[in-house]
């Protein structure tokens, strides 16, 4: 029994190693794992059972051959179809080290499972085919790989068998690969010549096949490999799920140490309230530790009573992430309904779902050249950069530095499924001074108030709770014509019209605005437009907060009526247009005779406001 | 540098599951099958909660049929650990007097099981339901997803299963819709073994080789567990030491014999042996997909 208990105990202690196998549907992937799981004695004798009835349905090597490739697949569809569609898990356990396999296909159209593998491991397998060499779909692995922040990468030319184990076919292909992954920011990259088929270097060194061969064998670089550098271990990140409050004397702020490392008598500061406080307690169901480290999940106990909510995040006081609601990200995009600029996701990073929107797609990659293109938008696989905006900061660091904060999924808002996954970059087309490269004047306005739209906070009281107390909505009405002192005029007649019917009327005239809101104003070409911006920001607010709101603009232009209709978006303007004769026509919603009687002129207004359901009928 | 070791590593990871999905749910439920996995299953819950209690209830899917010592071994695991349980049985079921040898096991399963489990998840009006499957169990589940998405029909489809990168796990769904988590994905049948092991978790006597009437069928030792159990011509129960690799429902349970009393006489035996865990279940042998074929219809 000692044996046993040594063996359960060792198994307890060995530390993980998760990796992710790519190659295509030939490269004898399957095969190679197959023989990993079945060579540490993981295959149990009742599936190798079932395995050789299988083999005579489907099975693709000779007859009395164990196919390895097929204790793997798992979904019928798959097994009648012979390739692997999704990432499977597999698992398996030397004396040394326990392993999690991340099995993804190889196919192009799956560029997402991959991705979705190489999300969690620490090293990747990259098969190739002695027989074709370094080809597209090696480039590809070997860029999502490095996309994705693996930074151990094991290159296993198999099927040497086939070539006679020619010394001078592993070294080309060596050479190939460092040629290509010069521009790959991998650190760690081996090579091993194999054969999975005849287990050639896979779990022991055999140099009667490869005498010329005098580095370890594929599972002796996987049991060696030291991956504890990986984890950032400097940057305190604590998104915290849960508060724990299970009495009046404790207060645990539940969560998993992501990065870095947090110990009691830490000062350490809340996001995004900014509260400093400093660390009492870490505490576990297994006792008080002196001190915690990524990946443990623990409960924070403070010093200070401090109001803290899950979704928050404690950081060291003087260490903080990026606090951003916008910045940039490279995406893989992995849903049919193509991603583009305008689109509304939800963002979970770091426990927690925010509302964000695609401000801009800057460019795709193709995933086989790694060449940079302009797109418009991102399909099902597609890769690319792009602006992201949310309606609340996230607590960001770029990926390169911390795998765990510089990481979120995009969540379809209707349908809530994960539709893309993207890793925080540094910034470099974010700021707002550099041009942007598609979009005219007015193009540019809409999408400055679709993100002021986007961010607008709303309080309390609703626009029925207005209407319900006044009575009516708020509108913004223009009045134009030729003639300014006309215009002025009706525009003050028509305020003080509906003021003396007990609705909440304001009058602005132009040129109080150039004096007052908009007398920053320097510069001569832009004036007029920057009064107009300010107009239209002014005109939104006053209508939310239930005004009527008059202003007067003489000899307004179409080019300037189409502005202030857009900056007064979500509301409606309502356009009076004062004409003498035959003008050249306004989009307006009431062409008034300017030569008419002013009261009869406003009655004419005060009828279009009910039409409009902004005041009720019996006002008038 | 500073490293957990892997089963400290799983732990974390389970309680790391936990409470998010807490965090998403509007109302989380957990499975409770009786079963070692489940034993642990509820120690990790405790664990991601510690010192507050568990913030959701166990829910268990009484198919009328378990061994009787498992039935107590819940009573008495749940009175002592504090823990809120909901049984539910498949009524209509029970009156009908639905049972494996009438219906064959493929229709008692559905009706006593899956329908029953279908039932209480929707009486309940649970949008979360946390399981102990893992995914080295079984050849179709290397692919389960760690939260895994449920349709209005409480079905599960191999090709509409959500992404799953880093730990950003997505448990959204529109009402009617749920997800299964499974916080035991990672784990191997060995390591379970290690963790009862070192936790001192109580498990079902079952597990544990002792004298038991039964009889032979198929090739498998099958209890006779008490007088419903129908026994076919010729048939006579004899005592043999056995102990069972998984528990469920006595009649469709095989037995293996053994004479392993502790945890180490059973992993010496299962590192000798080499026989996959589910084989020991009479429903796995319903063709060769037949897992898959029960997870679609909504089986756990």
């Amino acid at each position: 029994m000692n044996t046993i208990d040594t063996f359960l105990n060792e198994h307890e202690h060995k530390n993980l190693l998760r990796f992710i196998t790519c190659g295509s549907v030939d490269d004898g992937k399957s095969t190679l794992i197959g023989r990993l799981l079945y060579d540490s004695k993981l295959i149990y004798e009742d599936q190798l059972g079932s395995l050789q009835d299988a083999s005579a349905k489907n099975g693709t090597t000779g007859a009395g051959e164990i196919d390895y490739a097929l204790l793997l697949d798992g979904l019928k569809a798959e097994r009648e179809q012979g390739i692997t569609i999704d990432v499977a898990y597999r698992y398996f356990a030397t004396p040394q080290r326990k392993f999690i396999i991340a099995d993804t296909p190889g196919h192009e159209q799956y560029t997402r499972n991959m991705a979705t593998g190489a999300s969690t491991a620490n090293l990747a397998v990259i098969l190739i085919d002695a027989r074709y060499g370094v080809v597209t779909q090696t480039r590809r692995h070997a860029f999502i790989a490095s996309l994705l922040g693996i930074r151990h990468l094991l290159v296993a030319v198999n099927k040497m068998d086939l070539n006679g184990y020619q010394e001078e076919t592993f070294r080309q292909i060596r050479q190939d690969f460092q040629d290509f992954a010069r521009k790959l920011d991998i650190p760690d990259i081996r090579y091993v010549p194999i054969s999975a088929l005849k287990g050639t270097n896979v779990v022991t060194r055999t140099p009667q096949a490869t005498p010329w061969y005098e580095g370890p064998s594929l599972l002796e670089i996987l049991e060696t490999v030291d991956v504890s550098s990986d984890v950032n271990q400097r940057d305190l990140r604590l998104p915290v799920q849960v508060v724990l409050r299970p009495h009046l004397n404790f207060r645990g702020f539940a969560g998993s140490v992501v990065s870095g490392t947090v110990a009691p008598g830490d000062r350490i500061r809340v996001l995004p309230s900014n509260v400093t406080s400093t660390v009492k307690r870490v505490v576990t169901a297994d006792g008080d530790l002196p001190e915690a480290f990524a990946p443990q999940a623990v409960t924070v106990e403070l010093d200070d009573e401090v109001d803290i909510s899950s979704g928050d995040m404690i950081v060291h006081e003087n260490n903080r992430p990026q606090v951003k609601d916008r910045f940039e990200a490279v995406v893989i995009w992995m849903n049919e309904i193509p991603l583009k600029a305008g689109d509304r996701y939800l963002i979970r990073h770091a426990g927690r779902f925010v509302k964000a929107r695609i401000d801009a797609v800057l460019y795709a990659v193709d995933v086989n050249t790694m060449e940079q293109h302009q797109a418009e938008s991102l399909g099902l696989n597609g890769i690319g950069r792009v602006v992201v905006e949310t309606t609340q900061p996230l607590y960001l660091d770029a990926y390169a530095a911390n795998r765990a904060t510089g990481s979120l999924i995009l969540v379809d808002p209707l349908s809530n499924i994960t539709a893309g996954a993207a890793m925080v970059t540094e910034d470099v087309f974010v700021d707002a001074d550099t041009p942007r490269v598609v979009g005219d004047a007015a193009a540019l306005l809409r999408d400055h108030v679709d993100r002021r739209e986007f961010h607008w906070e709303t309080g309390l009281v609703t626009a029925k709770d207005r209407l319900l107390r006044n009575r009516h909505v708020g509108k913004t009405v223009l009045v134009t014509g030729t003639s300014t002192q006309a215009v002025q005029r009706f525009g003050k007649e028509l305020e003080l019209r509906l003021f003396k019917l007990n609705l909440n009327s304001y009058y602005l005239g132009y040129a109080s605005l150039a004096r007052g809101l908009a007398s920053d104003v320097r510069d001569v070409r832009s004036e007029h437009d920057a009064q107009i911006q300010r107009l239209g920001e002014l005109a939104r607010i006053l209508t939310d907060a239930g005004i009527i709101f008059i202003t007067a603009i003489p000899e307004a232009d179409a080019f300037t009526v189409e502005r202030l209709k857009v900056l007064n978006a979500p509301n409606e303007l309502l356009v009076v247009s004062l004409e003498r004769g035959a003008r050249r026509p306004l989009p307006a919603e009431a062409a008034l005779d300017e030569t008419a009687e002013t009261a009869q002129n406003v009655e004419a207004v005060l009828t279009l406001l009910a039409d409009h359901r902004v005041i009720p009928d019996y006002c008038i | 540098m500073k490293t957990l070791s892997q089963l400290k590593q799983l732990e974390a990871e389970s309680i790391h599951i936990f409470r998010d999905a807490v965090s998403q749910a509007q109302n989380p439920v957990l499975l409770y099958s009786i079963g070692k996995d489940s034993s642990v299953l509820v120690r990790l819950a405790q664990k991601a909660f510690y010192p507050g209690r568990l913030p959701f209830s166990l829910l268990h899917i009484d198919s009328t049929w378990k061994f009787r010592e498992m039935i107590a071994f819940r009573d008495r695991f749940c009175a002592e650990q504090g823990l809120d349980l909901i049984v539910h049985a498949n009524e209509e079921g029970r009156a009908k007097g639905v049972n494996p040898f009438d219906y064959g096991s493929r229709t008692y399963t559905d009706i006593m099981k899956t329908q029953a489990l279908l039932q209480a998840l929707k009486l309940g009006k649970y949008d979360l339901a946390f399981g102990g499957a893992r995914r080295d169990e079984e050849k179709s589940r290397a692919k389960e997803r760690v939260f895994s998405f449920r349709d209005r029909h409480q079905q599960w489809d191999p090709k509409n299963q959500r992404p799953e990168l880093w730990n950003l796990y997505n448990a959204r769904v529109n009402p009617g819709e749920s997800v299964r988590v499974f916080p035991l994905s990672n784990w191997t049948e060995t390591d379970i073994w290690q963790y009862i092991r070192i936790e001192k978790i109580p498990i079902v006597p079952l597990y544990f080789a002792a004298p038991r009437p039964v009889v032979s069928r198929d090739g498998q030792w099958i209890m006779v567990d008490d007088d419903r159990m129908r026994l076919e011509p010729g048939e006579r129960p004899q005592e043999r030491w056995v102990r069972f690799r998984t528990l469920g429902c006595y009649p469709l349970t095989g037995a293996v014999e053994s004479r392993a009393t502790t945890i180490e006489e059973i992993v010496a035996e299962t590192m000798q042996v080499r026989v996959s865990e589910r084989s020991t279940r009479v429903i796995d042998h319903d063709g060769d997909s037949s897992m898959e074929q029960k997870k679609r219809e909504g089986y756990f």
